[in-house]
């Protein structure tokens, strides 16, 4: 049965563990702006910047990514349709369920990049500032590269989160790994077979990703300690 | 400014500087002029560190002016960078880029502010590390450095930007015994040279031997200032007097 169930849905499942990956590339490409853009804001010397950061991250992290997604996707084009009459404004489940997911790992970024920027002595960044360096500069060429390789092993886990999280997606209806096995499912009504096959493609996926990011690690630390 | 025949290099006129609640510099005043060694003496707490950041504005100024290089440095419309291109400074834990190798850490500062080309940089990077001994370094990172090595590094990088002020802040405090000698060398023959030099330090020794000035600072302020022969070996003022005598 779990070779007939492969033969006949094997390529339909290949194509949603694209999509999924798909969509936890595009999450993760914008949440790695954001958590940029935030972890700096936490870090900046100003209270307003500290203040916005802090309320991004608090608001995101106290909601459920489930909650964050109907939101985005139900929610915000009712929001627009209503203040602008006339437009019929969507949004596709790819763009809300990217939104959603750069939003949710953006937070966790932020929160990882003002950790590893914190980390990092403040004697370096004096040090920088000493030599008549400007702040920016500093960070670039000394802090955020020390900043970086104490943050990998978190950026690499909170990747490997996101793209667990895209499952949460399948509720707005983007064709991904779990929401077609759903499908999958109930045609077959071999629930086993399927969430057997589902797991050991996660199983693998994630695997294999995590591998690779072991060697990248050692291949950023090679030769510095 | 008085007009010498040596040019006043630093001047401050009752700097004032708080943390908080607590003030650490109550009311400073000094002068140092080019090609002087001014050694800071004091015990911990004194305000000395702070006093020495205050002259690259490393820290906040509260009040009172501090002209540097005849920078305003006080005024918020001075190009603080700009100064401290000319103002180098080296720090007690080396604060070395363990991102950069020992060439890199040289090279880092003048050629991102285009003081010079990458060929310029590197040559007179290997020029300063031959001077501190440390030619055959160039390619390592700073965690394959001894404390001696990375202090003398340090110095190196300062120098590469030329600078006319050099900044100590308790350079051997964080070193073995044995590698106090290579970084005091480095600075005395620094001193040699005629670098106007600001130094904070609990090496009585070189402040004898090289300061052209010893300061004594408790509490905020200065309390006592002369030749290394006046303040260590006839100090006048009680609080120098039982400083020198538990140090020495």
């Amino acid at each position: 049965m779990l070779a007939k169930i492969i033969s006949t849905y094997g390529s339909l499942l290949l194509e949603a563990m694209g999509q999924t990956l798909l969509l936890a590339l595009c999450g993760l490409f914008f949440a790695c702006i954001l958590g940029l853009i935030f972890g700096l804001l936490s870090v900046l010397r100003s209270r307003v910047c500290n203040i916005i950061s802090t309320i991004f991250v608090d608001v995101i992290r106290g909601l459920p990514m489930i909650v964050l997604a109907f939101f985005i996707y139900f929610g915000i084009p009712q929001l627009i349709n209503t203040f602008m009459v006339g437009t019929r404004f969507t949004l596709s489940a790819l763009q809300a369920g990217t939104i959603a997911l750069a939003l949710n790992c953006g937070a966790y970024m932020s929160e990882i990049i003002r950790a590893g920027i914190q980390s990092v002595d403040k004697g370096q960044m004096e040090a920088a500032r000493s030599l008549g360096l400007p702040y920016w500069k500093s960070m670039r060429k000394v802090v955020l590269p020390q900043a970086i390789r104490t943050m990998i092993p978190s950026i690499i886990n909170q990747f490997i989160i996101t793209l667990k999280d895209t499952s949460i997606l399948s509720v707005i209806g983007f064709p991904e790994l779990v929401n077609t096995a759903k499908n999958v499912q109930a045609n077959t009504m071999r629930p086993f077979e399927v969430w057997f096959i589902v797991g050991i493609m996660y199983l693998v996926v994630i695997t294999i990703l995590s591998r690779f990011a072991k060697v990248m690690e050692r291949r950023i630390n090679r030769g510095r300690e | 400014m008085a007009e010498n025949n040596k040019q006043t290099k630093i001047h401050v006129s009752h700097l004032k500087k708080n943390f908080g609640d607590l003030e650490v510099l109550k009311d400073v005043s000094i002068d140092i002029h080019e090609g002087e060694v001014v050694v800071i003496l004091g015990p911990s707490g004194s305000g000395k560190s702070t006093f020495l950041r205050c002259l690259n504005r490393l820290e906040e100024i509260t009040d009172g002016t501090v002209i540097v290089d005849g920078y305003d440095i006080t005024d918020k419309h001075t190009d603080i960078n700009k100064v401290r291109e000319n103002v180098g400074m080296v720090f007690q834990l080396f604060n070395l880029f363990n991102n950069l190798d020992v060439m890199g850490n040289m090279m880092l500062a003048p050629t991102e502010l285009k003081k010079a080309t990458k060929e310029e940089a590197r040559e007179t990077a290997m020029r300063l590390l031959k001077r501190v001994g440390l030619a055959d370094k160039a390619d390592a990172y700073p965690a394959q450095l001894s404390g001696g090595q990375k202090q003398r590094v340090a110095i190196a990088r300062a120098l590469a930007m030329n600078p006319d002020i050099m900044l100590f802040d308790e350079p051997t405090s964080a070193l073995d015994p044995e590698m106090v000698g290579e970084v005091l060398q480095v600075m005395q023959n620094l001193a040699k040279e005629g670098m106007t030099m600001v130094v904070v330090t609990h090496e009585i020794g070189f402040a004898r031997e090289v300061a052209s000035r010893v300061i004594f600072m408790e509490g905020g302020y200065i309390v006592e200032e002369g030749t290394p022969n006046e303040v260590i070996n006839h100090p006048k003022e009680p609080r120098t007097i039982d400083f020198l005598s538990k140090v020495l």
